[in-house]
């Protein structure tokens, strides 16, 4: 019963957090470019807006395009419910396996290259062939990522990876490339700077907005949350595989829910922060040096899991 | 042994791997100097950690001379080579970046599977430093073949001769002599090395040594 609260709260969290992440990241961002930036409620404002407006939708528009974005969001706040965020003890933590996680988003990415050359626009098209050119490298480096730490930890399922790394912190190599692999692959998926940028709509290089640069009204609200759910799962994500101090065991009293709670909201906006100090400091790239670039993440990924033949444990 | 130990000498020693294969992609030469010389560092700080581990106080000389100079010495002379000899423009590979970056994960699996099955019976801690040594070696060769460039040639050499102090600190007992030798005949290769560059630049106005097959007559 406790289990299935702290469940339901946990999905609420994630889908009320989410826009908060995001509109801290352009705040911040703003201010370090010294801006002033919208205010930090701001996503949720536009979300409102977005939700009342009409949907205006091409002609040759099929059934996909009118149900992708709700497919798209459902599978990342699946995605969203699994990831321990505050408390390891969830109703779904035996489905809260990595490679599920990872293959609820790449459905998810699917969707979206699909509903993007539904229309049958040019830029749909680029946008579709790019994200797909780049998902075929961020999504193996993903896996080898999983097999790393799931050779470390002895598991995939991430309560159980938080758990051993809780009990035995040690510095071990191999996490260490896992996890500048995982931030890699990170900003990859989310479009972030030096792959895309999320703040402009440059015919040349975007990626994420040409796909969905036919939506409009309450189908774009549902991508625009999919896309802050999606940034807030793999922060959350690299928080409770690397960094779970705070996380509130099974059945814990309520003090130790408080704890997890605040424990993630400061993990959160830490996350935010860097991400942001990241992207200010880099340039973005041109698309054809992205695959360079998810490469590394891809050879880190195989260098960790090739290094772990090598240490104490084997 | 105790187990924070061997993780941080495990680290260490990953790290001059990782390096090594950051080495491979870099395509300026700056920025292949500076991780020549980070690379360096991390050398002599894994050498002097393992001077504190097995106890062998000659080691932390080994260390000191590593940092000195390969940290310092020779990519401050490389730079000024690079400045004067006007080649800051970016350098190509013979092949791809992917390709040489499958070619090395290979070479660094073949190394670990080879010194796996020959070193079973070694202590472990000389077991993975002997694995890891063998790797940045074969990691310096396919460097020195990839490039075309002669000074990024040259640091793939020197990167393999890194590889090679790591696996001599790895066996217990090489006497320092034999160290203090090797660092000051690298020394030495690098300087006659220095002096064939200038050479090879007077005679065919480039550092490209694609230029010295055309002049054997060879074609490519």
């Amino acid at each position: 019963m406790r289990d299935l609260a702290v469940q339901g709260a946990q999905m609420l969290l994630v889908l009320v957090l989410a826009p908060l992440l995001l509109g801290f990241t352009r705040k911040v961002k703003a201010r370090m470019l010294r801006r002033r930036g919208p205010p930090v409620l701001q996503p949720y404002r536009d979300l409102l807006r977005l939700i009342r407006k009409e949907a205006v939708i091409a002609d040759n528009a099929s059934w996909l395009f009118r149900s992708g974005p709700y497919m798209i969001f459902a599978a990342t706040w699946v995605a969203a419910a699994l990831v321990p965020t505050f408390a390891t003890g969830l109703t779904f933590s035996w489905a809260a396996d990595l490679i599920a996680i990872t293959a609820l988003l790449g459905s998810a990415r699917f969707f979206l290259a699909l509903v993007g050359m539904d229309v049958g626009t040019s830029f749909g098209g680029i946008g579709s062939s790019r994200e797909m050119m780049f998902a075929s490298l961020a999504e193996p480096a993903m896996i080898m990522i999983v097999f790393t730490v799931a050779l470390v930890a002895g598991s995939t399922q991430l309560s159980s990876i938080a758990h051993y790394t809780l009990t035995n912190a040690s510095l071990r190599v191999s996490l260490g490339l896992a996890l500048v692999a995982l931030i890699i692959v990170a900003i990859a998926e989310n479009a972030r700077i030096p792959v895309d940028n999320p703040a402009t709509h440059l015919e040349l290089t975007m990626v994420h907005e040409a796909m969905v640069l036919e939506y409009s009204g309450r189908h774009l609200a549902m991508i625009e949350l999919a896309a802050a759910v999606k940034l807030l799962v793999y922060v959350s994500l690299i928080a409770c595989i690397f960094f779970p101090w705070g996380l509130a065991p099974p059945n814990g009293d309520l003090a130790a829910y408080a704890t997890g709670a605040a424990a993630y909201l400061v993990k959160l906006f830490v996350g935010g922060f860097l991400l942001v100090l990241f992207e200010t400091s880099i340039a973005k790239m041109r698309v054809f040096r992205v695959p360079d670039f998810l490469g590394i993440a891809l050879m880190l990924g195989l260098l960790g899991t090739l290094l772990l033949f090598v240490s104490r444990s084997f | 042994m105790n187990g924070a130990w061997f993780d941080i000498a495990h680290m260490l020693a990953g790290g001059l791997v990782l390096l090594s294969l950051m080495l491979l992609y870099q395509d300026r030469m700056f920025a292949l100097l500076n991780v020549f010389a980070l690379h360096a560092v991390l050398l002599s700080a894994s050498v002097a950690w393992q001077a504190q581990i097995q106890g062998a106080p000659h080691l932390y000389i080994t260390a000191l001379i590593a940092l000195a100079l390969k940290a310092v010495v020779i990519p401050v002379a490389l730079r000024r080579i690079v400045v004067r000899l006007g080649i800051h423009r970016t350098i190509e590979t013979v092949v791809g970046i992917g390709p040489t970056m499958l070619a090395g994960m290979g070479l660094v699996a073949l190394s670990m599977v080879v010194m796996l099955k020959a070193t079973a019976q070694a202590d472990p801690l000389a077991r993975e430093d002997l694995a890891f040594a063998l790797s940045v070696v074969l990691l310096g060769l396919l460097m020195m073949v990839t490039r075309r460039n002669a000074v990024s040639q040259v640091i793939g050499f020197m990167s393999l001769e890194n590889g090679l102090i790591l696996a001599a600190t790895g066996a217990k007992g090489m006497p320092l002599v034999v160290e203090i030798s090797i660092a000051f005949s690298v020394l030495i290769a690098f300087i006659v090395i220095g002096v064939f560059l200038f050479r090879i630049r007077e005679r065919f106005d480039s550092v490209d040594v694609s230029a010295l097959d055309a002049f054997r007559g060879e074609r490519r």
